[in-house]
């Protein structure tokens, strides 16, 4: 009996000693090995980044000329005011727009600058004597008897960053400057509506952040109309030529680039890498019959038909297929010789000016019509000089709206500079790069919230190290450019913006993020009963019977006791 | 009098000036999409699996008559039916008995084919997470302004989807795939549209916006195939992909049918099964989304009002500048490389433990000895 009890003892602390290790070493370990490495985020900022808090600043300066301000008002000046505009856009983003305006006396050398006779002399002038920072205005005020502006205009804006206001017939005589600030500050507020950040391009620029109806139709098509940020884009010109038999064209592609659209895509340099190829398609056509109107004896092609254009055009294309960057394409399509000369007409039936239209995020096509170098009769093929210059200039600006450069138009008592030989105006190039830096600051911190919320939901999802990394300097550089935003240095926060999506971007679509791994309950408990159940059973039953036992005896003890 | 002429002038002014707005922007807001996209996949390989490859490859030519190009579409196929060794004629799909329609042609252009057909790739093309050596024709390079039609078809069942008779993907990773996409803002509007058996379950756990899905049958019931082929041997189409073909063939790229018609394809005296479809995600109201809003390509369209002048004479591109490019002599690595095939040594190859038919085997061998002699010879043996 005595050997049954030792064997007992010593089966009891078998069990027990089995169990302690099955728990203690058993587990911890099982759950070390299958856990998924991941490697830590910055979850606390990048929930602070899903509130979007930006403040967008502008410094404008505000110069008084000689007639506009009386000398107890100039002696007041300069003098600093700052205005600040809250939106809320919805719970998550808030707006703010903060414009300090310092208004101070013109100088000599400006002073001299504002005899030039015309306004764009006068601008020029003024841009030689001081060169504003990005993101910065400069607003001229001149008096109501100055020549320099037409009669029925009263703002000026010019290719740089300078605006010329004429003041109002009231501010004549004796007023106190406040009152000479107040009259100013709705037609400042005017001027920069249009030179500088305006409420709906911001909220256009925020549309992955907000999903907002917008209230007139026409910003949905210009938000439609843009493509969406990128770090880089490729332009693609090609020229369309049907009837080689008939025109031989010769276009002088690379010069043209070269003088035209190099300097605008040199001067978008901070905003996107631009990569320009060109081709030349024989034997293309239209995929759309022509009408042919004997009262203008040309062929006519009508709005609607535009639309079924491009399809099978667009199959023909070749693209540069090395990168994921969005393409823009245009087409120069000169019609062959039975076919000329052709003419798009609008929805009104009226003729286009440029014969031109553009797609939306796609690019654009122009017709561009030879029948007018030649003779009839003459012998075929007919070499034919492709005059560059009015082409670039139709693909130049449909560039400006896929782009997103446009704004909308000014109000009538404004006139606005052509722009330069660079085929954008240094306040335009401001605009872009507000609601760019916007745009991205929005996406970036869209993506890295919804990656985080992702990693969050799914538990078995490896986050290597160079995933952290990459959101971690996404969350410094959105940090970095909020700041920069906030401060006013245009330039730094899109660069810094850039930086931010870039990162977000690879973090977001790295490959080893695949959630591949679905394991529904019952597959879990599929997998692993078999593993575990064996062994647990008999060490559960040898610790149950062990407690019974325990529980037994004391019982008996206390029946003794008792 | 004047008051009321004044303002009759007044509104018709306004009248005028809103329909011409109207006008403009009235293309641009009915669907709100600049581009198409579509992504169809077959999911079964052999060849008794014929007609899971015609249903894709006759949608994809539909999709592609209607305007999508090439470079819009990702195909994914097995593509082993056209060149397949069971094949009376070979280098020919079709989708019509007696041979009418030939759908493999040869302009098809065909993404990821063969093995390359697994749910993992399948889900790397919708959410984008592709290695960056992949090229341009196998991503979804869609934004947030696309319009996707994705078409399935292969062997399903309840909540689930075979890929090659190999994996499967079930629908909570389809519908966790597609919100990836919708939190990336990877696509404005998505068909969905599934020909397999017990296709609605595919659909059941959809939770993002802007989903509309087709399925050819119900939980419960099989999807069953149209006709057999007597010369090729199998049957060469499902009947709901042959419906819906019928269907699409009358859309051309300027047809204002809507998607009320599409649900009403293949009513269950045709197809036997009972197709459905949902659309509570969807946004718009159905009837007033167009077909060719997901199967065709219809650009917008604005025209060019303004040009811009250019004065300057075009800068002459200098001559001299390619003198100073150092040419390097570049040469081919060695194409067949003979002397390594001659002198290879054999591959070494991973050691792994005994497979099962030789465990099994020893196994057999061990018992009938001990069963044969007994146990105590076991410290014999080790």
């Amino acid at each position: 009996m005595a050997v049954t009890e030792v064997e007992r003892r010593r089966g009891k602390l078998a069990a027990l000693s089995i169990a302690a290790m099955v728990i203690l070493v058993g587990v911890p370990l099982w759950w070390k090995t299958t856990q998924t490495y991941r490697a830590w985020l910055p979850v606390a900022q990048i929930n602070e980044l899903a509130k979007l808090q930006l403040q967008l600043s502008a410094d404008v300066e505000v110069v008084f000329a000689r007639g506009t301000a009386t000398p107890e008002q100039q002696k007041k000046v300069p003098v600093t005011q700052t205005q600040d505009e809250d939106h809320a856009v919805d719970e998550d983003t808030t707006l703010r727009y903060r414009h300090e305006t310092r208004y101070r006396t013109a100088t000599v050398m400006e002073e001299d600058a504002l005899k030039q006779p015309t306004a764009a002399e006068a601008d020029l002038s003024l841009h030689r004597l001081s060169e504003s920072p990005c993101g910065s205005l400069v607003i001229y005020v001149i008096p109501e008897s100055s020549s320099l502006l037409p009669e029925n205009v009263n703002v000026y804006i010019g290719q740089r960053r300078t605006a010329l206001l004429r003041i109002g017939a009231q501010m004549k005589v004796g007023k106190t400057l406040k009152q000479l600030l107040a009259h100013l500050e709705p037609r400042v507020k005017q001027i920069l509506q249009v030179m500088s950040f305006s409420h709906n391009d911001i909220t256009a620029a925020l549309s992955d952040r907000v999903r907002f109806s917008p209230d007139n139709k026409e910003s949905i098509a210009d938000s439609m109309r843009a493509f969406k940020s990128s770090p880089g884009y490729e332009i693609t010109f090609s020229l369309l030529n049907p009837d080689p038999k008939s025109h031989r064209l010769h276009w002088d592609i690379e010069g043209a680039v070269q003088t035209y659209i190099q300097p605008l895509l040199t001067k978008l340099s901070p905003v996107a890498n631009f990569s320009l190829d060109s081709q030349i398609l024989y034997y293309a056509m239209l995929g759309v019959n022509p009408r042919y109107d004997s009262s203008r004896s040309a062929y006519i092609l009508n709005a609607d038909s535009l639309a079924h254009v491009i399809n099978p055009v667009e199959a023909r294309l070749g693209s540069n297929a090395a990168s994921s960057n969005p393409v823009l394409n245009f087409l120069l399509y000169v019609p062959d010789a039975h076919h000329s000369p052709l003419y798009i007409h609008d929805h009104k039936k009226r003729e286009v000016q440029t014969n031109a239209f553009h797609s939306p995020r796609w690019g654009g096509i122009m017709v561009y019509n030879v029948n007018g170098f030649y003779q009839t009769g003459t012998n075929f093929p007919v070499d034919v000089n492709i005059n560059m210059a009015k082409v670039m200039g139709v693909f130049l600006a449909q560039l400006r709206l896929l782009l997103g450069v446009q704004s909308t138009a000014p109000p009538s008592s404004f006139q606005v500079a052509p722009c330069g030989s660079s085929g954008l105006a240094d306040w335009e190039l401001d605009r872009l790069m507000w609601s760019r830096s916007v745009e991205n600051v929005a996406t970036a911190t869209t993506t890295i919230t919804s990656l985080a919320q992702l990693l969050d939901q799914i538990g078995n999802i490896v986050i290597n190290d160079n995933i952290a990394q990459q959101v971690s300097s996404a969350v410094t550089s959105l940090q970095l450019a909020v700041a920069e935003l906030e401060v006013g240095n245009l330039g730094f926060a899109l660069q810094y913006s850039k930086e931010a999506i870039l990162a977000s971007e690879k973090a977001f679509f790295d490959p080893s993020l695949l959630h591949l791994l679905y394991f529904p309950d019952d597959q879990k408990f599929a997998i692993y009963i078999p593993l575990f159940l064996p062994m647990c059973v008999p060490i559960l039953l040898s610790l149950l019977k062990i407690v019974s036992e325990v529980r037994q005896r004391r019982r008996e003890k206390q029946a003794k006791k008792d | 009098m004047k008051i009321l002429t004044l303002l009759s002038f007044f509104t018709a002014y306004t009248l005028t000036a809103s329909v011409n707005i109207e006008d403009s922007a009235g293309q641009f807001f009915s669907s709100g999409h600049t581009n198409n996209w579509a992504v169809l996949v077959c999911t079964s390989r052999f060849w008794f699996n014929y007609r899971h490859v015609a249903n894709t490859l006759s949608v994809y030519r539909s999709v592609k008559r209607l305007g999508i190009p090439d470079s819009h579409i990702v195909l994914m196929l097995a593509d082993d039916m056209a060149c397949n060794h069971r094949n009376p004629k070979p280098a020919t799909v079709f989708s019509h008995k007696n041979m009418e329609l030939n759908v493999y042609g040869d302009d098809v252009e065909v993404d990821y084919r063969g093995y390359e057909v697994t749910v993992e790739n399948f889900l790397r093309v919708l959410t984008g997470r592709l290695p960056p050596s992949t090229p341009r024709s196998k991503r979804l390079l869609s934004d947030d302004r696309s319009n996707i039609l994705i078409y399935l078809t292969g062997h399903g069942g309840n909540g689930f989807l075979k890929f090659q008779d190999s994996e499967e993907i079930s629908n909570v990773e389809l519908a966790d795939a597609f919100e990836q996409m919708w939190q990336k803002r990877r696509y404005n509007e998505l068909l969905f549209i599934i020909d397999t058996c017990q296709g609605a379950s595919m659909y059941e756990r959809f939770y993002s916006p802007n989903l509309m899905a087709l399925a050819s049958s119900q939980v419960g019931e099989d999807s069953l195939s149209h006709q057999p082929d007597l010369a090729i041997g199998v049957h060469l189409m499902d009947r709901y992909t042959f419906y819906l073909l019928e269907f699409l063939e009358d859309i051309h790229p300027a047809s204002k049918t809507n998607m009320n018609d599409l649900f009403k394809v293949c009513p269950k005296s045709q197809c036997v099964s009972t197709p459905g479809h949902r659309t509570d995600l969807f946004l718009r109201d159905p009837g007033s989304v167009l077909i060719t809003d997901f199967f065709g390509s219809v650009r917008k369209i604005e025209i060019t009002m303004e040009t811009i002048n250019l004065t300057d004479p075009i800068k002459q591109m200098e001559e001299n500048s390619g003198n100073d490019v150092q040419t390097e002599n570049n040469t081919y690595v060695d194409q067949l490389p003979v002397s390594e095939i001659i002198h290879q040594k054999p591959k070494q190859r991973d050691w792994h433990p005994p497979d099962g038919f030789i465990l099994g085997l020893w196994t057999l061998i061990l018992l009938v000895f001990f069963k044969t002699y007994g146990v105590k010879h076991l410290k014999h043996v080790f």
